[in-house]
Order: structure tokens, then C-alpha cells, then sequence
């Protein structure tokens, strides 16, 4: 159980880092999202990992799965995914106005703001 | 227990909501509520102030829950200061907002704005650490739509880079908690203070991974070298005001580091040791360097100004890296005047950018604008506060910096770090106004037929007294040094001396966990 929890979280963020280092904003936005995939899982396995426990109070239950780390992982669930959607709009954005959609500067910025769509 | 502390998030965030429902459509309502609102602000900013002066701690329990169950906010003197900064800042980058038009250019400006208040205003007040995170998320969705504020291909490309880096950021944050939770059990940071501190050295590993990662995400926030690539970008692209309230941002990062370094991993901590010295102040005095390197390299105002941010950034983290009382007074009177400083010179390079029209904010000679000479004037004030030069507040803040760095045992490398740059940055603004305002005779002598002609309207008279309001308060920053450094000088006190804040956090009586009317929340 640990191992397997354990690797997927460090599988999602290799991927996801390496996504993450690639020029254009669409594997970029997929690596950040794998990313945010694994410190889900990773935040889940904070309260350690227990299963076919309760989280929460009952008169006939022994032992309890700690509550706090579902309620973050709910938090952060939800911050991550509105991040997502703003990214990619701003991501589309900026795809339809510069033609491309590299993630770094142009090499000589002078250039973008001259430049003139062409037809 | 008084509602009254948690007023600067609750009011904003009221605002911002009553702008987008109500007043969509309607520009000066908008406005009325935008600026009414931030005055009172600056009221009850002031009066928590007032209040924490005395090192009183008052918290607040969301939902009355005894301490480390429920959530709390904190007012101490750092936090009410910070909040104070924060409602005048808001308010004269408000007022120039709305007296250059650039709140016309979207529908949503102020709405944003009062979102982006309330995220920074929460994340200086609160007393949890994943709350700290939630603030940071608030303030940065906000800041999301602020630095695309209008548009362009430009700018939607620097805003795609500035919202990515952040993500990073995040995760990297939420990483840092969970490393925290796993090992301590809780996310209140006076629980935290005294959980970590009976951690068992033998088996400190990840508490300490946690630490590194803590302060890898503040530094991101604080845009320290090599973590800093997304400011200059980020900040010249944006819109003028938008920059200029972004001046608080950074220190955001700032207030963070404190708040963390001297509460939860003191410097007296054995597990973390040694951390401020090797890794913070380096690097502080690197990102010193660099950004008053790219003052001087810069070949276009707006970014001369962010890399100015990134270089005082770098002396704020310098004084807060030595971790001790007098480094600490230093760097929160350095906070204050960067961030005014900073604000003035990015409303001015708006200014600038306006009167120039075509020639923008290149670093080249353009003809007259009109309103010229006072914007120069003005320009002349600001860079001499950036750059440290005597009599303003800058020259003041270097001063304790560096008598403070007689404690350090790198005294040699602060002393050439912090002279060295400030020299690289005069030359820096020096080059950059006389060729933006004293070469512009020339050219119109030279060339007496323009490409384009300038635009002939006068600067904004409420502008104007916005970045004059800037200028001032750099003055009066200077002239009150006395009080403000003693007052500071209290609240690096009580930054070292935790325990009133740890002692009124955990032992404030509250709602109690019971068993039949216990109700989650998060």
C-alpha cells in the first residue's frame, strides 16, 4: 500500500516536472496538472495511510483514518482545478494573440511588440 | 471577542462580491464603493494598529473553536503594520487608477482589486499555516486577472508565464504542508512553534526538508535569486497601478519568511541551524546584486523598475537573512519605503508611457511630454529613494542595514554588496532619466517634426496627486524615522520573543470539540 501510493505520487511528479521543463504552454499545463494530481495524493498520505477506517466519530468504531488531510486535499482539489481553467484561458489568450504558444519571452521582445500580425 | 480583526478581509471581499453582482455595469458606483471601501480600510487598519501598539496580541476564532481546531487570526504589531502598509498602498494606487482611466480599460478592475486586498490582508492576519496558503491562492487568482487587466498579445504571454510560475509555486507549497502535517500533526502555527520544537533531532529529516521547502516558496513570493525569473516580466507588462500594488506583493513573501523563521523555526533551533546564514543571506545579497545589475542593464524603464524591485527585495531579505533584532527593525523600515518607492516609480513610468506615446518606456530620447518637468521631478524624488541615496528614507534604511551587519559574519560581503549595488543603481536611474527627460530638448530642436505627435491632454491632475501622495509619504517616512524605527524596534521584540503569541493563541478559551454538535469545516 505504501509502496504502491508512495510511487505513484514520485511517477506523477517525474512526469510532471518533466512536462513542465517543455516550451510550449499545452505539455506545460499538462505537467502542472500532474503535478497537482500527485501533491493530492501526497497531501491524502499525510494523515498516514489507513484503510477501512471511519474519519469521522461513531460509538462502534475502534480505530479512525485521520480527517484533516481529506479536508485539505478537498481545498486544494478545488484551488487547483479554478487555477487550471484560469491557466488555460490565459494560455488560449495568449496562443491567439502572439501566433504561437511558446512559454518563454521571444529573443528580442523589441520585435513582439512591432510585430504586426501577418496574413 | 472583537470582530473587529478580521474586518480588513470580510470588508473587501463583501466589496468585491456587491461590485461584480451589483454594479457591473456602473462605473462610478463602482469607483464610490472601490474608494469608500479601501478608506475604511485604512480606518480600521489604523485602529488595529493602534491597538497592537501596546504588544498586545488579540485573536480571533472563526467560528469561536478553541485554538489548534479551528482556525484564528492574529493581530501582533508585524501583522497590523503590515495591514496598514497594505490599506494606504490600495488606496492612492486606487485613486491613480481611477484618475488615468485604467479601471475603464475592463470591467472587473475593481472587483479584482478589492479580491486581491482581501488575499493579502488575510494572508498577513492569519495564524494557520494552510489558511496562509488558501490567502496566497486569493491574492494570486486575483493578481491572475489584474496583470492581464486590458489585454494584449504582450501582456496575456507575461501573464501566462507569471500564472504558470505560480502554479509551481503552489504545489510546491502544498507539498511543504503536507511534509509538516505528516510530521507535526497540526497546521497552527503557534502549535506548530512548539510541536517542532520537541521534535526528536535523531529523526529531524523531513521536518527539515519541510523547513527548505517553506522557504523555497516564500522565496518564490519574494522573487529571490534564482527564483525571481517571473517578477521582471511579470511587472513590466502590467498595467501601471496593477505594478504598483504588486509592490506589496513581494512582501508578502517577506512578512512569510519572518513569520515563519522566527516562530515556527527561530533561529535558536538546533534542527534548522544555520539555515539564515548559509543559504538566506547569499542568496540575499546575490538577488542585491543582480537586480541592481539589471537596473543597468535594462533597455526599457519598466523593467529598470522591476529589476529595482528585485535588488530591494534582495536588501530586505539581506537585513531579515541576519535573523537578529536590529536586522529585523532594518528590514521592516526598508519594507515600508521600498514599498512606496516602488509604487511612485512604476505609476511614474505610466505617466511617462502616456505623455510618450510611441516611444513607450524604451530607453531612448523621445520629445517633450506634457507635464514633463514635475513628472521629472518627481521621478528625480522616487530614484533617489530606490537607489538610497541621502536625504530620503532609502539612505536611512541602507544605514541600519548596515549597522546591523556588524553582527554577521559576512560583515565584508554585506558592506560590498549593499555600497556596490547602490552605486550600480545610480548610474542605472541616473542613465535612464537623462535620457528619458533631459535629451528630450534635443530632439525637438534635432527633429522638429515628430513620427507622431505626443499626446497633448496634461497628465491627470488625481494621478499626479497619487504619486505625489507616494513621494510624500517617502518624505514623511524620513522625517518620522525616529518613532517608526522604535516602534519597529518593539515589534522585532516581540518577533523573538513568541511566547505571548504562542501562550494567547493555544490558551484563548473557545467551542471545544464535543461529541453530538462537532461539525467539520475546511
Amino acid at each position: 500500500m505504501e509502496m504502491l501510493v508512495a510511487s505513484a505520487v514520485g511517477v506523477l511528479t517525474t512526469v510532471g516536472i518533466y512536462l513542465v521543463l517543455r516550451l510550449r504552454t499545452f505539455p506545460v499545463i499538462v505537467g502542472v496538472s500532474l503535478l497537482t494530481y500527485a501533491v493530492n495524493v501526497f497531501l491524502f498520505a499525510s494523515g498516514r495511510l489507513a484503510v477501512n477506517h471511519p474519519p469521522i466519530l461513531r460509538d462502534e468504531a475502534l480505530s479512525y483514518t485521520d480527517p484533516l488531510p481529506q479536508a485539505l486535499v478537498l481545498t486544494a482539489i478545488v484551488i487547483s482545478f479554478g487555477m487550471t481553467a484560469v491557466v488555460v484561458v490565459v494560455a488560449l489568450g495568449a496562443y491567439l494573440g502572439n501566433d504561437n504558444d511558446l512559454v518563454n519571452d521571444p529573443d528580442n521582445p523589441e520585435d513582439a511588440i512591432s510585430k504586426e500580425p501577418e496574413a | 471577542m472583537s470582530h473587529w480583526v478580521i474586518a480588513p478581509i470580510i470588508l473587501p471581499a463583501m466589496l468585491a462580491a456587491i461590485i461584480v453582482l451589483v454594479a457591473r455595469y456602473h462605473k462610478v458606483v463602482q469607483r464610490t464603493l472601490s474608494v469608500s471601501g479601501l478608506v475604511a480600510l485604512l480606518g480600521i487598519a489604523t485602529s488595529l494598529a493602534w491597538r497592537a501598539a501596546d504588544g498586545t496580541v488579540t485573536i480571533y476564532q472563526l467560528g469561536a473553536w478553541q485554538a489548534p481546531f479551528g482556525i484564528v487570526l492574529v493581530a501582533d504589531r508585524l501583522s497590523t503594520y503590515m495591514v496598514l502598509l497594505t490599506a494606504i498602498l490600495a488606496l492612492l494606487v486606487s485613486l491613480y487608477a481611477i484618475g488615468s482611466g485604467w479601471d475603464r480599460r475592463g470591467r472587473h478592475f475593481h472587483a479584482l482589486f478589492q479580491f486581491q486586498i482581501m488575499g493579502i490582508t488575510g494572508a498577513f492576519l492569519t495564524g494557520d499555516i494552510f489558511n496562509l496558503f488558501v490567502f496566497f491562492e486569493v491574492l494570486l487568482i486575483a493578481s491572475y486577472g489584474l496583470v492581464i487587466h486590458s489585454g494584449g498579445a504582450v501582456r496575456l504571454r507575461a501573464g501566462t508565464q507569471y500564472v504558470l510560475y505560480n502554479l509551481l509555486g503552489s504545489t510546491l507549497f502544498l507539498f511543504a504542508l503536507g511534509t509538516l502535517y505528516a510530521e507535526t500533526g497540526t497546521l497552527n502555527m503557534a502549535d506548530l512553534a512548539q510541536r517542532v520544537a520537541m521534535i526528536d533531532p535523531a529523526q529531524s529529516a523531513a521536518i527539515r526538508v519541510a523547513a527548505v521547502l517553506l522557504l523555497l516558496v516564500f522565496a518564490v513570493k519574494a522573487a529571490l535569486v534564482p527564483l525571481h525569473f517571473w517578477l521582471p516580466s511579470a511587472y513590466a507588462e502590467a498595467p501601471g497601478p496593477v505594478a504598483a500594488l504588486f509592490a506589496i506583493m513581494t512582501k508578502v513573501g517577506a512578512y512569510a519568511i519572518i513569520r515563519v523563521y522566527t516562530l515556527i523555526f527561530p533561529p535558536s533551533l538546533s534542527l534548522t541551524e544555520g539555515l539564515h546564514g548559509t543559504w538566506l543571506l547569499p542568496l540575499a545579497l546575490v538577488s542585491l546584486a543582480l537586480g541592481m545589475i539589471g537596473v543597468l542593464a535594462a533597455k526599457r524603464l519598466d523593467r529598470l523598475v522591476a529589476f529595482s524591485v528585485v535588488g530591494s527585495m534582495g536588501m530586505v531579505m539581506t537585513a531579515i537573512a541576519m535573523m537578529t533584532e536590529d536586522g529585523m527593525t532594518a528590514a521592516l523600515y526598508y519594507i515600508a519605503h521600498s514599498t512606496f518607492a516602488t509604487a511612485a516609480l512604476f505609476l511614474l513610468v505610466d505617466l511617462i508611457q502616456r505623455g510618450r506615446r510611441s516611444h513607450g518606456t524604451r530607453l531612448e530620447a523621445a520629445p517633450p511630454m506634457v507635464g514633463g518637468p514635475l513628472i521629472a521631478g518627481m521621478f528625480f524624488v522616487a530614484a533617489i529613494g530606490m537607489t538610497g541615496l541621502p536625504p530620503l528614507s532609502g539612505f536611512l534604511g541602507k544605514l541600519l542595514i548596515l549597522d546591523a551587519g556588524f553582527a554577521s559574519p559576512l560583515i565584508a560581503w554585506i558592506w560590498a554588496a549593499v555600497l556596490g549595488s547602490s552605486l550600480i543603481a545610480v548610474l542605472g536611474f541616473a542613465r535612464a532619466g537623462s535620457t528619458v527627460f533631459w535629451k528630450s530638448g534635443e530632439v525637438a530642436r534635432g527633429l522638429p517634426e515628430a513620427s507622431e505627435p505626443a499626446d497633448e491632454s496634461p497628465p491627470p491632475v488625481l494621478a499626479l496627486a497619487a504619486v505625489g501622495s507616494f513621494v510624500g509619504l517617502l518624505a514623511l517616512h524620513t522625517v518620522f524615522a525616529g518613532p517608526i524605527t522604535s516602534y519597529l524596534g518593539a515589534t522585532s521584540e516581540q518577533l523573538f520573543a513568541p511566547e505571548p503569541y504562542i501562550s494567547t493563541v493555544l490558551e484563548t478559551p473557545g467551542k471545544e470539540i464535543s461529541y453530538d454538535g462537532g461539525e467539520g469545516d475546511h
